[in-house]
């Protein structure tokens, strides 16, 4: 009797845990809470949108909130890859807190998805994969604007960081390629009580064109000098200025200002040969349907990407090893750098092994604020 | 460089030494007075804008919450220390009910006020009280018991003092930054110079801020007793005056200041959460110049900052910090020269 029932115990457990290494697990670091929560939330009410199986196996989502903080999100990584055994880890939503998971990734071979534009990780950067749009697509995006409106001199008025200086080192060697002249770089800080020195300079330069680089609320102070100065040329804005905040704190003066942005919030205004036109609709609809109108959110966006590349890569990855297993860890990795051009909410995505930020130059959008609304140019 | 660009470089770079300025006034008051060196000075400036922004929106400030919050704190504080003190339940409630007393009103105004949408100038002034009577109760929570203690101690509880403010400002205000309507819309030409109607009032409203702290502390008893303090602590104590009371209008003197600036700057600039701590260091560097104790000194020292930062962005604008907080070292080490080691509690 006692025999029959140890073997039945044994027997359940035997059955239960190949059950639990079919399961596909992935491993969700993001910031549920701390100053990071307003790109967290979102992500994690578009993982909720997440299929159940992929490809005939089910998929198992363990999201742990890491409070914005790098310490908190290292220890949610080691947790996935030592207890929890994950096949790929998803997170997390801030660069400091993305990059302190990497290293875990790295020791543990298992993919990082990253919804943060994390810096390169020199000898680690193989583990690594992004989801936001790097410097490059969106400088392109906006040098290709420049030309077609007869741009010959360009001013930058950036931020004093490495969002500022990614841009510039970006934008000029594209500028010189183009036959345009960068006359004037100034530079200031968030915090900054007045452009007007910055201002002035630029406009005693006057180019055709300024490119401001800065975010959200923090966009609209430069344009307010500038236009206080009387600067009449066109006036371009980077993708983290592609909020409402631009158009709060800027009113009036940021009319038919240019602001390259990404695709996927732009849904049903983006021109119909546009190749995101379609995952920017669905995930859009989708989120919406979910969590009421107007709540479309760049950060949800990544998430759903997220959910596009699994759903690519995880019946490739099923072909070469079992889920569970060391060798479907390094299956998914190879299938995320070997899946090729592939069409997300935010733009085309094709991560190679040389290149792990990967969209291609059909990503950025150029819109114009009209009405205080960002319109499709 | 032009006379044209050169003027218009000065009237901004005296316009936020004007700010400067004040920030600077209020930081040398304070240690004068109180041996602190009050880094969150800046702080009281984002409250400010930022809290009127708020009343703008129609909403009720997350400031009111955090001041009956802290007023409820001081409250018990006052309290138990009567209670422990004086043995006496009924004085020491009313001690404790005295310190409440003042920030429950303004709180209670200030949510009923908050969702009628005022004119600007009652939300402006709604937005001064608010932020005015932080400055006791955090004297009060924060310092009162450490009075004593050295300049070093007072600095590192500043330190803390201004994460936990800039910590809440984020809570309350959210990350995105808020810029303010102006009070006066009025544009006038001064040759190639512009001149706001903004511009106009912060000269104007500082101007008068200086001159009034003048008579204060010339003129009354209150302001005499402060600097009495400020001069010998324990021979202001024999003589009748409390030290804890000069503690706490200090602070309400420097919030007061604070606020004012930050209603000041809030329509010239986009506020944030944290933009306080920079604008106040700047103040600093300001009294810093003065050696901490000298009011004219610590004017002179801010308009210098302010000139020198609008030209440094002018010049070099990636290197317009490095150049403003590199120039305290030379005076730094010019000052510590002439004065030797006699000035070592201040």
């Amino acid at each position: 009797m006692q025999l029959k029932k140890t073997l039945l115990a044994l027997a359940i457990t035997a059955v239960s845990s190949t059950a639990a290494l079919a399961d596909i697990k992935v491993g969700v670091s993001l910031s549920l809470t701390g100053p990071g929560s307003g790109l967290g939330i979102p992500m994690q009410k578009q993982l909720q949108l997440f299929p159940k199986t992929i490809a005939g196996e089910k998929v198992e989502l363990t999201i742990l909130d890491d409070a914005s903080d790098p310490g908190k999100a290292a220890a949610n990584a080691r947790r996935f890859v030592t207890e929890d055994k994950v096949d790929v880890i998803f997170g997390a939503n801030l660069t400091p807190t993305s990059a302190a998971i990497t290293p875990i990734a790295f020791d543990a071979k298992t993919a990082q998805v990253s919804g943060a534009p994390v810096p390169p990780q020199a000898e680690k950067e193989s583990i690594i994969f992004r989801l936001p749009q790097g410097f490059k697509v969106m400088s392109h995006a906006v040098v290709e604007h420049m030309k077609k409106q007869g741009v010959k001199t360009v001013g930058f008025l950036g931020y004093a960081d490495g969002y500022g200086q990614g841009w510039l080192v970006n934008m000029k060697p594209m500028l010189e390629a183009s036959g345009m002249k960068l006359v004037g770089e100034e530079r200031f800080a968030r915090a900054d009580t007045s452009v007007t020195p910055q201002a002035l300079k630029l406009n005693a330069a006057n180019p055709d064109a300024i490119l401001v680089v800065a975010s959200g609320s923090g966009a609209a102070m430069p344009q307010l000098a500038l236009a206080e100065r009387g600067y009449k040329g066109k006036i371009y804005q980077t993708h983290a200025a592609a909020t409402p905040d631009l158009t709060r704190v800027g009113g009036k003066t940021v009319e038919g200002t240019f602001v390259v942005s990404g695709p996927a919030l732009l849904g049903d205004q983006l021109p119909d040969n546009h190749p995101s036109k379609k995952q920017a609709l669905n995930f859009v609809a989708n989120f919406e349907k979910a969590n009421g109108a107007n709540t479309r959110n760049q950060f949800a966006g990544h998430a759903y990407d997220f959910q596009v590349a699994m759903e690519k890569i995880i019946p490739m990855a099923l072909k070469k090893a079992k889920p569970g297993t060391p060798e479907f860890r390094m299956a998914i990795r190879d299938s995320l750098e070997t899946m090729g051009r592939t069409v997300f909410a935010h733009g085309v995505m094709n991560w190679t092994a040389a290149d792990h930020e990967g969209y291609t130059l059909e990503t950025g959008v150029m819109t114009k604020v009209v009405d205080g609304k960002f319109k499709v140019e | 460089m032009d006379s044209s660009i050169a003027s218009i470089l000065l009237l901004d770079g005296v316009t936020n030494g004007a700010i400067y300025a004040l920030l600077g006034l209020a930081t040398v008051l304070v240690f004068t007075v109180t041996r602190i060196i009050f880094i969150p000075q800046g702080e009281f400036v984002a409250y400010g804008a930022l809290t009127l922004a708020m009343l703008q929106t129609g909403k009720v400030p997350g400031t009111v919450w955090l001041l009956l919050c802290l007023a409820l704190l001081a409250c018990v504080m006052e309290f138990v220390e009567r209670w422990r003190h004086l043995g006496d339940i009924n004085r020491a409630l009313k001690a404790g009910l005295k310190t409440l007393a003042f920030p429950l009103l303004i709180a209670l105004l200030s949510i009923w006020a908050a969702p009628q949408q005022f004119p600007l100038w009652v939300q402006a002034a709604l937005s001064v009280a608010i932020v005015t009577a932080f400055g006791p109760l955090v004297y009060r929570v924060a310092y009162q018991s450490l009075e004593a203690a050295t300049p070093l101690v007072l600095l590192i509880v500043s330190v803390g003092v201004h994460f936990a403010m800039t910590g809440l400002g984020l809570l309350f205000f959210g990350a995105e930054g808020f810029r303010n309507p102006s009070f006066w819309d009025e544009r006038f030409a001064l040759g190639p110079v512009a001149l706001s109607g903004q511009t106009v009032i912060i000269f104007v409203v500082s101007l008068a801020l200086i001159v009034l702290m003048w008579l204060y502390f010339e003129k009354s008893l209150r302001g005499k007793a402060l600097r009495a303090t400020a001069v010998n602590r324990t021979g202001a104590r024999l003589m009748g005056i409390s030290t804890h009371a000069s503690g706490q209008l200090t602070f309400l003197l420097a919030a007061l200041i604070g606020a004012l600036s930050g209603l000041l700057i809030g329509p010239t600039t986009t506020v944030f959460y944290d933009s306080g701590f920079l604008i106040g260091l700047k103040g600093f560097v300001a009294a810093v110049i003065a050696g901490l104790s000298s009011y004219p000194g610590a004017l002179v020292g801010a308009l210098f900052v302010g000139i020198v930062e609008a030209f440094g962005a002018f010049w070099a604008s990636a290197f317009k910090e490095v150049i403003v907080f590199t120039l305290v070292l030379p005076i730094l080490l010019v000052r510590s020269l002439r004065s030797g080691h006699s000035d070592e509690e201040h």
